[in-house]
């Protein structure tokens, strides 16, 4: 697509047509703060505050949402524009519980990061709070609603990413809400699948993990990049860990693979990590089978057990009474590996897999 | 194939028989609502009683609702006449003397239309009557005088005629032309040009394309569209399959509030007839031109009248408005260019064509051709529907057509464009209703509502009342508009409570300013406006409340202080019996007092009191 050269703040910036004002002016290093924006997600243009002024256009476009224009000439931080921005924060601030000193989301929220940025301290209007119940039935997410900001970004990754569709809008005016149909909890909607993709993209701290809660400030964790042992998929994870423990794990955005977003086991199934029952060294059977009695042993011994008994088994009962089942948690290579190792070595077609049905 | 034209001449004299007499009544939602159902059935069953032969049919709104229920009776080779406030008991005999014996009841006479007859004495023509006689009837030529559900009664008062010329001798693009050329704008708020717009939607690249018509009217107090639809749906229709050969679309949808239901009737009925006749659906006339309408009820939220959203809630989805661009002409429903006008903007449209955009184009200001229909309410004497060519005066609209304030009260602003417009003060009265004046004046054109205060009316509660109503309407998607217009209600309502601050001022105008140029639609970037427009004209009314604490129009109930006059009060305990609180003591013949703690500020005693000894002040 051909280029486009517009002026943003006195610069001259060459970008290629259908570029947003905002893209422009993040590639070339201009602050311009968001809430509702969200490049993985469509484009929405509700929040407002990424407002910017574009000679010859009426009011303050949002940034998000313009397309850059030929020799269009923007400000980003024009005296109108400041203050639209700060009446923007100071709006959301009216209605908001300001609840920093314990919020799970201090330190890494984005509400918070631009009132400070802002010098708006959320007490210009004094007026009608929300005071909706803590949606707390399900074991995964808690949901805050009077901490929401109707930046509408868990309803576009449920409906664009998880493609589940569980959220929307609801009521009008003051009253709009964020909700599944009918009002209905998460957990009530039977439609939710629990990804928490939704509480990922949340700029605050509406949306939270339960099991995260009171384990650790945003300033206090470790992120650990790794990839899910739950399936094959090897979905990139971001841990974050205190204290030699998991309390939070969200996508790593790489976009080979999860582009960032999880599913239910790989972001709600971290507790197995420290869990007193998991199994960390092969076990040999020690007593009688059935007993419940089992001896650590090395790897070397276990392996070399294993094969010996397979060779046993196979002499003297032949091929067929062996069988192999294997794991979704494992990569299509390993399983590739798991049935030709059986047809080719042991000589059966007995496989079969976890998630055959 | 159908030969419109042998119809049309088939149909001369068998619409109006000429050799029998008939009533017709009103039957559109305001005659209806005044008991038009009543008032036929009664006319039936005196007719019935005197065995008379007689035509009874239905028609749709005149225009002088307040007059309803509306009455035409016609003699043959006599002219029409239209009597207003009909009731059953007048029923027998207004057909006794009018039918029976001849002579119109001249009392009860609103207007009558000669027609070419020889119009009665004593009875004003509708052509110079005072309500009608600034008025240019167009797209409402047909309201009142012919039945709203007769494809016949259509085709023969030139319905049709358009559709034919478009199909059979010119190119889209030549329609096009004509509408540009006639200068029409939309009738739906924003006054774009409408041929532009049918141009836009011609050159997007695409094989469908959909023409989509704006029925969903939520400004309250507005029902232009309403009427247009109720009293001539074929013109609507005959407007939009124009529309749709000009723009190369095939599919249309008429998106009409379900709050409609008669309108939507008419609509289904009107369809139906064309489709029949071949007038609508495939191959219409013959020409190969195929056009399929359908009909999508709005569950009525006023948001849904800004185009993305009514796209979107076409389409099933949340009618939640969207950036533009792109805009519909580009990517409307489902994604495919799509031109969607207003009501009036269609029913415009068969007109212009027949007569040519140079006739259209003779009519009104420079930048604002043709005429606009109004919704005449408030304190006026004659509340109704208007038609008015652009650049009439505010002044000639409520003083000629609307006969002036009601009880001969001063008259104190008018509101022009509903929540999205702004009152404007008795200076300026002068000024020539069109797009562009309205605007600079702080109001706006809007759809046509348009209502009157007296001075009885207090301004800031004028603009809390609108407030609360795009604040409620609101769809929430942005910030501005979702919170900004709450908390714009609230500093509102404090002010009319009397715990205003003059701080509020300012803080009332920046929130205004932001919201108004922050917000996504234009629901969220007008709503200010009425707070704008009431706070520069009639900002002394915010400062008595805030600095005296005074409802200069007696209105916040909370700023009323109610007090007897000891010099006038002969004690005779009228009002304190009639107080509801107790907040009135007093010795017998002695003066009375109230006690402004007790006070609920409710009126009675004031009612009561034969001396005029309370005021309220
Ligand atoms: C909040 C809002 C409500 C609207 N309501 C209506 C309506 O009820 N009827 C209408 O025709 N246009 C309405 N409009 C204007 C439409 O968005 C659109 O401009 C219009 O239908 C275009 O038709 P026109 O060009 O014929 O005027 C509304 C706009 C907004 C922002
Ligand atoms: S969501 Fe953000 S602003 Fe709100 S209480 Fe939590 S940290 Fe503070
Ligand atoms: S957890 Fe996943 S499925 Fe459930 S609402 Fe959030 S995004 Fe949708
Ligand atoms: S819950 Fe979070 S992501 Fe969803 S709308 Fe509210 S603030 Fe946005
Ligand atoms: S279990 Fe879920 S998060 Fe883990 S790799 Fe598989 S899809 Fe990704
Ligand atoms: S201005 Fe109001 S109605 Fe329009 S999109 Fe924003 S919140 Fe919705
Ligand atoms: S206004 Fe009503 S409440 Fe007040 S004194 Fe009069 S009657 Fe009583
Ligand atoms: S980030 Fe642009 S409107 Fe929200
Ligand atoms: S790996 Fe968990 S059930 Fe298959």
């Amino acid at each position: 697509m051909a280029d486009v050269t517009l002026t943003i703040d006195g610069k001259q910036i060459t970008v290629p047509a259908g570029t947003t004002v905002l893209q422009a002016a993040r590639d070339n290093g201009i602050f311009i703060p968001t809430l509702c924006h969200d490049e993985k997600l469509s484009p929405w243009g509700g929040c407002r505050l990424c407002v910017v002024e574009i000679e010859g256009m009426r009011g303050l476009p949002a940034s998000c949402v313009t397309a850059v224009g030929e020799g269009m000439v923007v400000r980003t931080a024009s005296p109108a524009v400041i203050e639209a921005r700060k009446m923007m924060l100071e709006l959301l601030l009216a209605n908001h519980p300001r609840d920093c000193l314990t919020c799970s989301k201090s330190g890494a929220c984005s509400l918070q990061d631009y009132a400070y940025y802002y010098g708006v301290r959320g007490d210009r209007f004094q007026g009608e709070k929300h005071d909706y119940p803590l949606e707390e039935d399900n074991p995964f997410i808690v949901r805050d609603m009077n901490k929401c900001i109707l930046c509408g970004k868990c309803i576009r990754v449920c409906a664009e990413v998880q493609v589940n569709n569980v959220i929307d809008f609801a009521h009008r005016g003051f009253n709009t809400r964020v909700t599944p149909a009918m009002d209905l909890t998460l957990r009530e909607s039977e439609e939710c699948v629990f990804c928490g993709n939704c509480v990922q993209v949340c700029p605050v701290g509406a949306l939270a993990e339960k099991a995260s809660l009171w384990q650790g400030r945003e300033w206090e964790l470790d992120k650990v990049r790794t990839t899910c042992t739950f399936c094959g998929v090897g979905c990139n994870l971001e841990v974050s860990v205190k204290d030699d423990r998991v309390v939070r794990v969200r996508g790593y955005d790489n976009p080979l693979v999860n582009g960032g977003w999880l599913c239910v086991k790989g972001r709600f199934g971290a507790d197995f990590a420290d869990s007193p029952d998991r199994i960390t060294r092969p076990l040999i059977r020690a007593g009688e089978r059935g007993e419940g009695r089992f001896r650590e042993a090395t790897w070397d011994e276990a392996l070399e057990f294993t094969a010996r008994r397979l060779q046993e088994i196979k002499e003297q009962y032949g091929s067929r009474a062996v069988a192999a089942l294997s794991s979704a948690r494992c990569t299509n290579e390993e399983n590739y590996l798991m049935q030709k190792f059986m047809r080719a070595v042991i000589g059966t077609n007995n496989v079969d897999h976890c998630a055959r049905t | 194939m159908l030969d419109l034209k042998e119809w049309r001449d088939s149909l001369q004299g068998r619409l109006r028989p000429g050799d029998r007499p008939s009533l017709t009544v009103g039957m559109s939602t305001c005659g209806q609502a005044a008991g038009g159902a009543r008032v036929m059935a009664a006319l039936e069953e005196e007719a019935g009683r005197l065995g008379l032969q007689v035509d009874i049919n239905q028609t749709s709104c005149i225009g002088m609702c307040y007059a309803e229920p509306v009455v035409e009776v016609a003699l043959p080779g006599k002219p029409r006449v239209f009597y207003g406030h009909v009731t059953p008991e007048r029923v027998p005999v207004l057909i006794e003397k009018h039918v029976v014996q001849g002579e119109p009841v001249r009392e009860w006479a609103l207007v009558q239309v000669e027609d070419g007859t020889v119009p009665y004495d004593g009875i004003p023509v509708m052509g110079t009557s005072p309500y009608y006689g600034c008025q240019v009837r167009v797209v409402t030529s047909r309201l009142g005088l012919t039945d709203p559900e007769s494809l016949d009664a259509y085709v023969a008062t030139g319905g049709y005629e358009a559709l034919e010329k478009v199909l059979r001798r010119m190119t889209p693009e030549e329609v096009i032309e004509e509408i540009k050329a006639s200068g029409l704008r939309g009738r739906g708020g924003a006054g774009f040009p409408t041929g532009l717009k049918w141009s836009f939607t011609r050159q997007a690249p695409g094989d469908k394309k959909y023409v989509v018509c704006n029925a969903d009217e939520g400004d309250p107090g507005a029902f232009m569209d309403r009427s247009v639809l109720e009293g001539d749906p074929f013109t609507v229709i005959e407007g939009m399959t124009i529309a749709a050969y000009a723009v190369g679309a095939d599919e249309g949808y008429i998106y009409c509030r379900a709050e409609y239901p008669l309108a939507i009737k008419r609509l289904k009925t009107a369809i139906a007839a064309a489709e029949e006749k071949g007038l609508l659906g495939r191959d219409i006339l013959g020409t190969g031109f195929n056009f399929e309408l359908h009909i999508k009820a709005g569950a009525g939220a006023f948001v849904c009248g800004e185009e993305t959203a009514l796209l979107a809630s076409i389409e099933g989805r949340r009618g939640m408005p969207r950036v533009r661009p792109p805009f519909p002409a580009q990517q409307g429903l489902w994604g495919k260019p799509t031109n969607i006008n207003n009501v009036e903007t269609y029913a415009n449209v068969p007109f212009i064509i027949k007569n040519g955009g140079r006739w259209f184009a003779a009519m009104g200001t420079e930048k604002s051709k043709g005429t606009k229909v109004f919704c005449l309410t408030g304190k006026i004497k004659n509340t109704g529907l208007i038609e008015v060519p652009m650049g009439i005066t505010l002044r000639e609209i409520i003083f000629d057509i609307a006969g002036g304030i009601q009880d001969d009260k001063q008259f104190k602003a008018v509101q022009i464009g509903g929540p999205s417009g702004g009152c404007l003060p008795e200076d300026k009265l002068d000024l020539p209703v069109d797009y562009d004046s309205l605007t600079a004046a702080g109001a706006i054109m809007g759809s046509g509502g348009m209502v009157v205060m007296d001075e009885n009316t207090c301004m800031v509660d004028v603009a809390r009342f609108f407030l609360n109503f795009t604040q409620a309407e609101s769809c929430g998607k942005c910030t501005p508009c979702r919170e900004g217009t709450k908390r714009m209600l609230e500093i509102l309502t404090r002010i009319c409570e009397g715990e205003g601050r003059m701080e509020d001022l300012d803080t009332l105008e920046a929130l205004a300013r932001v919201v108004k140029n922050t917000a996504l639609c234009g629901l969220g970037q007008t709503c200010p406006n009425p707070v704008l427009s009431t706070l520069h004209y009639f900002r002394h009314e915010y400062e008595a409340h805030i600095k005296d604490k005074r409802c200069p129009a007696h209105v916040c109930q909370a700023l009323l202080v109610y007090t007897i006059d000891a010099e006038k009060c002969t004690g005779c305990g009228a009002c304190a019996r009639a107080c509801p609180s107790g907040a009135i003591s007093g010795e017998k013949k002695q003066p009375h007092r109230i006690d402004p703690a007790l006070c609920i500020k409710c009126g009675s005693c004031m009612e009561k009191c034969k001396f005029g000894a309370i005021s309220r002040l």
